[in-house]
């Protein structure tokens, strides 16, 4: 696969990794938060955090839209969907979050509730235009990469006249969390910032400048895939050891300074900021998401079917939130491994399998019991 | 048996056809028996009587409700021959005789039925068995997906032969007989709202000869398994933790086709986690194991065969698998079934 | 956190929409998002969508990075002759 193989060759891997080990002062240690998900899963889908010197600490950060989703939100499409009685399309990683009273989407399916998965938006618009007898609601999650698609179906369901198609909206921003996290007790620990690839494609880097600029931290966009990691993570060493704070971008064949204008120019039209918005394990944040704009009101499930929505707190075990701010790992949580599985997550961060939890448990675990190596 | 022969073209499954009667025996006999033909199933008892059988027994079922029916490859029918026989297969024993249970929704099209049909006489051919007796259940419209299959098989063990998931030791070596992910891809492809304009065609057959020819070169063999649902690493974690061991596999080596790659890319799937239903994964003792990668080589359905692994000591049971980044990491247990992701 | 991917256009479809081209496997997708797109450029999709146009001499270029070899690393090998600076 063109333009992805490429970016996984093992030889050059070896080559950067000998780059950072050539960088890194033994004399210091390297907090570095990957903001993305898909980092995180990148990272322990490659075994990259065995291949880092010791001095630099990969700290996961919450851009994962379903860890930080709350229970309340899911609470809400549940109970759409089973009281009336929508079709209710969402992607597929919301399916299995679980919700108050034992409760998930996909439960919800089993017990009759028409809930689909899809993978694309357009379908659901599809779908609302092959059954216009029935209510079609999307649900919504998403940063900055995915309320464009979102922004889209909503102005095409307004072209077509579409009154039975209309959305609940998760979608969140980075740069808030991203400033949550500096202005909280781990955010000084911090040293820089690997930044989200694919948000970046859409928002540009400019808006990374006030962490630099305002926060001295430097940040680095780094693209998807492995090599991208570890060359970020070599300019990130880089400018700390030089004493420098600025927005480098790695990832560069598909990250502007401005960003994707047009995607932008589409998400402004249909959405503005909530006053307030909670993520679950960061708490409150304001104007840190998105709601549809009063023109696009028709299209907002939230008013179409009067929803309320109640914040359920967390488990008092559940370390999630010191986590995500990235103060603890997830092997400094109590109940990780034992009661919080993959199976049967209790917090947040073991619910998607990027999460940082998640992901140290289905790929990593192993390092902290004392193994054999082949 | 006077009155009009069923119409393959444009009649349907109807209650009737389950109710023990006139209608059934007609569908039986003008369909099943006519197509599945051996001497078996024309005796037309209750139960059929088989030959006497000089071994060790191994009996298998399986149920088939794969939707869409029909896939680039095979359809139910085969897949159901075809997943049994090879249950069969890799305790070591040569599969001889199936019995089929259809369990039928009202509506279904008679001429879908006598394709699947047709596929399962197909399929039993090329596998070496005969499907002796079986069963038919008609459901109310909207109780049933179109039609579901059980199939059970019984076979007898070589002589000397015991294969089993517990059995794997330190130092055995980890064989894969080809590449992974097509069955579950080509299935994925046909789905609503996944669509795709690829050329994946399941992997679907018969392992018998392949294993055959395994059992007969006479190298150390202490497990056979087919990786279905839930893929090759699920069927080796089994594996690890019925014998207690951990596993070492080489990512680089594990072969994946390049569109299957691809579409697995374009959903967020992981092949390693992609049903296959024409693989086999083998534990070996090391010092046969160059020999036995020779043999299946040697045969169609072993041809890209490749050594993935090994087995070492692990009180955990972990299966690790060192990246093609040269970096470390688990390949665990599946939690549900796999879901494309957007994230 | 959000699974996106690289493809070729194949084909424009329609005002809006292209099929693309992943290693043979192909999908409609849709432009709204992008301008200027036309057949064998490369694009980032996710969810379905195309985000952006792929900067072919930028990918090149980022290769390029990730072969160089630490200078003071050369220089510190230069007694063994292995490499020039």
């Amino acid at each position: 696969m063109r333009y992805i193989d490429e970016f996984r060759d093992g030889r050059l891997a070896k080559n950067i990794m000998a780059n950072i080990a050539h960088e890194a002062d033994v004399a210091r240690n390297y907090n570095l938060m990957e903001f993305c998900g898909g980092h995180t899963h990148a990272i322990s889908r490659y075994g990259l955090g065995d291949l880092l010197p010791p001095s630099v600490r990969m700290i996961h950060g919450p851009g994962c839209p379903v860890c930080v989703l709350p229970i309340g939100r899911i609470d809400m499409a549940i109970g759409l969907v089973i009281q009336h009685k929508v079709i209710l399309c969402t992607y597929g990683d919301c399916l299995r979050v679980p919700a108050s009273g034992g409760m998930s989407l996909l439960k919800a399916k089993a017990q009759g509730a028409d809930v689909r998965m899809v993978y694309s938006v357009t379908d659901a618009l599809s779908l609302a235009q092959r059954h216009p007898d029935q209510q079609v609601v999307f649900f919504a999650i998403g940063f900055e990469t995915t309320t464009p698609p979102t922004a889209v179906a909503i102005r095409q369901a307004r072209v077509l006249g579409l009154s039975n198609f209309s959305v609940i909206c998760n979608h969140v921003l980075t740069p808030a969390a991203m400033h949550t996290i500096l202005i909280n007790e781990g955010g000084a620990k911090l040293n820089g910032f690997v930044g989200p690839a694919h948000v970046s494609t859409v928002i540009g880097s400019k808006p990374y400048e006030p962490f630099a600029n305002d926060y001295g931290k430097p940040v680095v966009i780094a693209g998807f895939e492995p090599l991208d990691m570890m060359q970020a993570i070599l300019m990130l060493l880089r400018q700390i050891n030089q004493g420098r704070a600025e927005v480098e971008n790695e990832f560069t064949r598909a990250v502007t300074h401005m960003g994707n204008l047009k995607a932008q120019a589409l998400v402004e039209e249909v959405f503005e900021l909530r006053d307030s918005f909670e993520w679950r394990g960061l708490g409150s944040i304001p104007h840190s998401a998105l709601k549809l704009r009063p023109a696009y009101a028709d299209l907002d499930a939230e008013l179409k079917f009067s929803l309320q929505y109640h914040p359920v707190p967390d488990s008092k075990a559940c370390e999630c939130s010191a986590i995500l701010r990235g103060e603890k790992r997830p092997q400094d949580c109590k109940i990780f491994g034992t009661v919080c599985t993959p199976g049967n997550p209790i917090g947040s961060c073991m619910v998607s399998s990027e999460g940082a939890c998640a992901a140290h448990y289905t790929y990593g675990r192993f390092k902290d019991v004392a193994v054999m190596a082949a | 048996m006077a009155g009009p022969k069923l119409d393959f073209k444009h009649g349907c499954v109807d209650m009737s056809h389950g109710s023990g009667g006139r209608a059934m025996a007609q569908l039986i006999n003008e369909l099943f028996v006519t197509l599945l033909d051996n001497e078996f199933l024309v005796q037309g008892n209750d139960g059929t009587v088989l030959p006497e059988a000089k071994g060790r027994l191994v009996i298998s079922t399986d149920s088939h409700v794969v939707s869409p029916l029909f896939f680039p490859g095979g359809d139910i029918g085969s897949l159901s021959v075809y997943g049994t026989v090879n249950d069969i297969a890799v305790m070591g024993a040569k599969p001889l005789y199936l019995a089929a249970s259809f369990i039928l929704e009202e509506g279904f099209p008679l001429a879908d039925l006598r394709r699947i049909v047709e596929s399962m006489a197909k399929a039993s051919q090329n596998a070496g068995v005969m499907i002796v007796t079986g069963d038919t259940k008609v459901v109310e419209k909207g109780k049933g997906d179109g039609v579901f299959i059980t199939t059970t098989g019984v076979g007898v063990v070589r002589d000397g032969v015991t294969l089993s998931g517990n059995l794997a030791r330190p130092g055995d070596k980890i064989l894969l007989s080809g590449s992974i992910g097509e069955h579950g891809m080509a299935i994925m492809s046909q789905r609503e709202g996944l669509s795709f304009d690829a050329p994946i065609v399941s992997d679907s057959a018969p392992l018998q000869g392949l294993i055959a020819a395994m059992l007969d070169c006479g190298g150390k063999l202490r497990a056979l398994r087919d990786p279905t649902r839930g893929g090759l690493v699920t069927t080796l974690n089994e594996i690890a933790k019925q014998s207690g061991v951990g596993m070492m596999l080489q990512e680089a080596s594990i072969p994946v086709n390049k569109t299957v790659e691809a579409a697995c890319e374009f959903l967020g799937l992981d092949p390693l986690y992609v049903a296959n239903e024409g693989k086999l994964v083998a534990i070996c003792a090391p010092e046969d194991a160059e020999r036995m990668l020779s043999v299946m080589c040697n045969h169609a359905l072993g041809e890209g065969a490749v050594i993935i692994g090994e087995v070492h000591e692990d009180r955990h049971c972990f299966v690790q698998m060192n990246t093609r980044m040269g970096g470390r990491r688990i390949v665990d247990w599946l939690t549900g079934e796999q879901l494309p992701r957007i994230c | 956190m959000c699974l996106a991917i690289p493809a070729r256009i194949e084909e424009i479809t329609g005002a809006e929409t292209a099929i693309v081209n992943l290693g043979g496997v192909r999908k409609e997708v849709s432009l709204a998002l992008v301008d200027n797109v036309a057949v064998d450029d490369f694009v980032i999709i996710h969810a379905g969508f195309a985000l952006q146009k792929l900067d072919l001499e930028e990918a090149e270029h980022t290769l390029a990075l990730f072969a160089e070899i630490d200078l003071q690393e050369e220089l510190s090998q230069g007694k063994t002759g292995s490499g020039v600076v």
